[in-house]
C-alpha cells in the first residue's frame, strides 16, 4: 500500500485569531490564522483543518470571509469546521474552495443533518468529529460544544452512528490529551478504528514524529496535531513546524 | 491561455478557479452549450456520484456540447468524477458516460487493509512522456479521492499509473481528451505543474 498516511495541523480559531487552548480550556492567542495557512501551505502539508471554535458555543454562526482568505492561500485540502448544521451552509463551504465540512455538535444534537449533508457533498466529504474525555471508572464519554456538554454515547458508538448516517471519516480528538504534548491516548483510538470501517483521524496529545507510528498502529489512517505543530520549546513559544516530506513518507514504510 | 470549467453542479470550482489564478491562467465558468462550444480547452471537474454527474451535463444539454467540442480537437481535462464521465460507463451507474475514451469504471475490490475511499497522497508513475505532465520532478505526489478507478479499453490510453491495492490508470490520454484521477487543484507546486501544462497546451 503506498499511500502515505496523512499527517494533518489542526487550527483553531476564535474571534478570528488563531488560539491553541489546553484540554479545551482557556487560550493562548497563537496569530493570524491566514498567515499561518500561508507558512502551512509553503511547508506542503497533507491537509489542514481549520475550527471556529467559538461557532457552535457562541452560536456566531459560519464566518464565511474567513474561509474565502483561507481557501485562496489553501493548495492542499482543507476541512472546516465550527458552526455548520445544513447542507446549504455545507455546500457554500465548498463551493468557496474548501473540501470537507467537520461536524460535531450538529451531528450530535442533530443526527440527520449528517445525512442532509453527505448527500449533498457526498460522503468523502463529511467529516464527523468526536471529542472524547476519559471516564474514572474506565472507558469515556462523547462531548459536544467544545466539551461543555456530555452525550450518552460512548467514541465507538458515535462513530458508528455516522458511519450510518453518511460520514466518509472520523475525527476523534481526546480532550484529556489536548495541548499535554504526552501522546496520543492509543486505546481510544483502536476503540474506534475497531469499531468503523471509515478511515479514522487521531488528535490530542501529539509531542512529536515518534508519537505518530503508535497512532498508526493502533488503525488511525491520518494523525492530526494542533500544539506541536504551531508551539515550540520548553517556553512553548509559537513557531510554525511541518515534518519534511521525507520524514511522512517514512511513517508509511514503518507501519 | 483561457480555461473554461464547466459548470454543472458537483464539483469544487473555487478550489480550481483559485489555483488557475495562482498560475496566472485566466478562468470563466461554462453553463450552457453554446459557451462551452466557445471554449478554448474545457475543464470538467466533479466530486460524487457518477449518474448525478451525467445526469446534470444531460439537464444542462451540456453532453452534445461537449462531445462536439471534442471532435474539433480542442484539449479536455476530466478530473477525478470527471475524468470518469470521459469514458463509456461506470459500475457506480447506469447512465452512459461521455465516451471520449473507450473503457469504463470499476470499484475498489473488497480486500482487507484496503480502505475505500483512496483518500490521501500518493505517487503518479508517467507510463510516458507527455506535455501535460512536463516538469515534474520523480516524488511528485497527489491527492486522491475516489471509490472507482477507470479501465481504459486500450493500453496505449494510460498516462499515468499509480498503486492502491494493484495499479491503475491514474492519468489517461487520448489525443485531445485527458483525464487525472487525483486533484490537481489540491495537490501543491505537483497540481500547479499539471494545470499549467494543460492552460498552456
Amino acid at each position: 500500500m503506498s499511500v502515505f498516511p496523512r499527517v494533518i495541523p489542526v487550527l483553531l480559531v476564535s474571534d478570528g485569531y488563531l488560539v491553541k487552548p489546553l484540554k479545551f480550556h482557556g487560550e493562548k492567542y497563537v496569530g493570524d490564522p491566514i498567515n499561518a495557512v500561508r507558512i502551512f501551505n509553503e511547508k506542503q502539508v497533507d491537509e489542514l483543518v481549520i475550527c471556529d471554535i467559538d461557532a457552535s458555543v457562541k452560536g456566531t454562526g459560519v464566518n464565511y470571509t474567513l474561509i474565502e482568505e483561507i481557501a485562496s492561500e489553501a493548495f492542499m485540502p482543507v476541512g472546516y469546521g465550527g458552526g455548520v448544521s445544513s447542507a446549504n451552509e455545507a455546500r457554500r463551504i465548498t463551493g468557496i474552495g474548501i473540501e470537507k465540512v467537520v461536524l460535531n455538535t450538529a451531528a450530535a444534537e442533530h443526527p440527520e443533518s449528517v445525512i442532509e449533508i453527505s448527500d449533498a457533498l457526498g460522503a468523502s466529504s463529511t467529516v464527523v468529529s468526536i471529542d472524547a474525555k476519559r471516564r474514572l471508572t474506565g472507558g469515556w464519554d462523547t462531548y459536544v460544544r467544545r466539551g461543555s456538554r456530555k452525550t450518552r454515547m460512548t467514541p465507538a458508538d458515535a462513530a458508528v452512528r455516522a458511519q450510518q448516517l453518511g460520514a466518509g471519516e472520523i475525527l476523534v480528538s481526546s480532550i484529556d490529551r489536548e495541548s499535554t504534548f504526552t501522546g496520543y491516548d492509543l486505546k481510544l483510538i483502536e476503540s474506534v478504528t475497531r469499531a468503523v470501517t471509515l478511515p479514522v483521524i487521531a488528535l490530542g496529545g501529539a509531542s512529536g514524529i515518534g508519537d505518530f507510528a503508535p497512532a498508526l498502529d493502533a488503525g488511525a489512517s491520518a494523525v492530526a496535531a494542533g500544539s506541536m505543530f504551531v508551539l515550540n520549546g520548553k517556553h512553548h513559544a509559537v513557531l510554525i513546524s511541518y515534518p519534511t516530506p521525507e520524514q511522512v513518507r517514512m511513517l508509511g514504510t514503518t507501519s | 491561455m483561457t480555461v473554461s470549467i464547466v459548470a454543472y453542479g458537483l464539483g469544487n470550482l473555487g478550489s480550481v478557479e483559485n489555483m488557475l489564478r495562482r498560475v496566472g491562467a485566466r478562468s470563466v465558468l461554462v453553463r450552457t452549450p453554446e459557451e462551452v462550444l466557445e471554449s478554448e480547452r474545457l475543464l470538467l471537474p466533479g466530486i460524487g456520484a457518477f449518474d448525478a454527474g451525467m445526469r446534470r451535463l444531460n439537464e444542462q444539454g451540456l453532453t452534445p456540447a461537449i462531445k462536439e467540442f471534442a471532435s474539433l480537437g480542442l484539449p479536455v481535462f476530466g478530473i477525478c468524477l470527471g475524468m470518469q464521465l470521459l469514458l463509456d460507463s461506470s459500475e457506480e451507474g447506469t447512465e452512459p458516460g461521455l465516451g471520449l475514451i473507450s473503457g469504463t469504471s470499476v470499484q475498489f475490490p473488497e480486500e482487507a487493509n484496503l480502505r475505500v475511499p483512496h483518500m490521501g497522497w500518493n505517487v503518479v508513475e508517467p507510463v510516458h512522456d507527455d506535455p501535460l505532465i512536463a516538469g515534474l520532478e520523480t516524488d511528485s505526489r497527489f491527492y486522491f479521492v475516489h471509490s472507482y478507478k477507470v479501465v481504459p479499453k486500450y493500453d496505449e490510453h494510460v498516462l499515468g499509473v499509480t498503486d492502491y491495492g494493484g495499479p491503475f490508470a491514474s492519468m489517461i490520454r487520448s489525443e485531445n481528451i485527458m483525464g487525472a484521477q487525483y486533484h490537481p487543484e489540491k495537490s501543491h507546486a505537483f497540481g500547479m505543474r499539471v494545470l499549467s501544462n494543460f492552460a498552456a497546451l
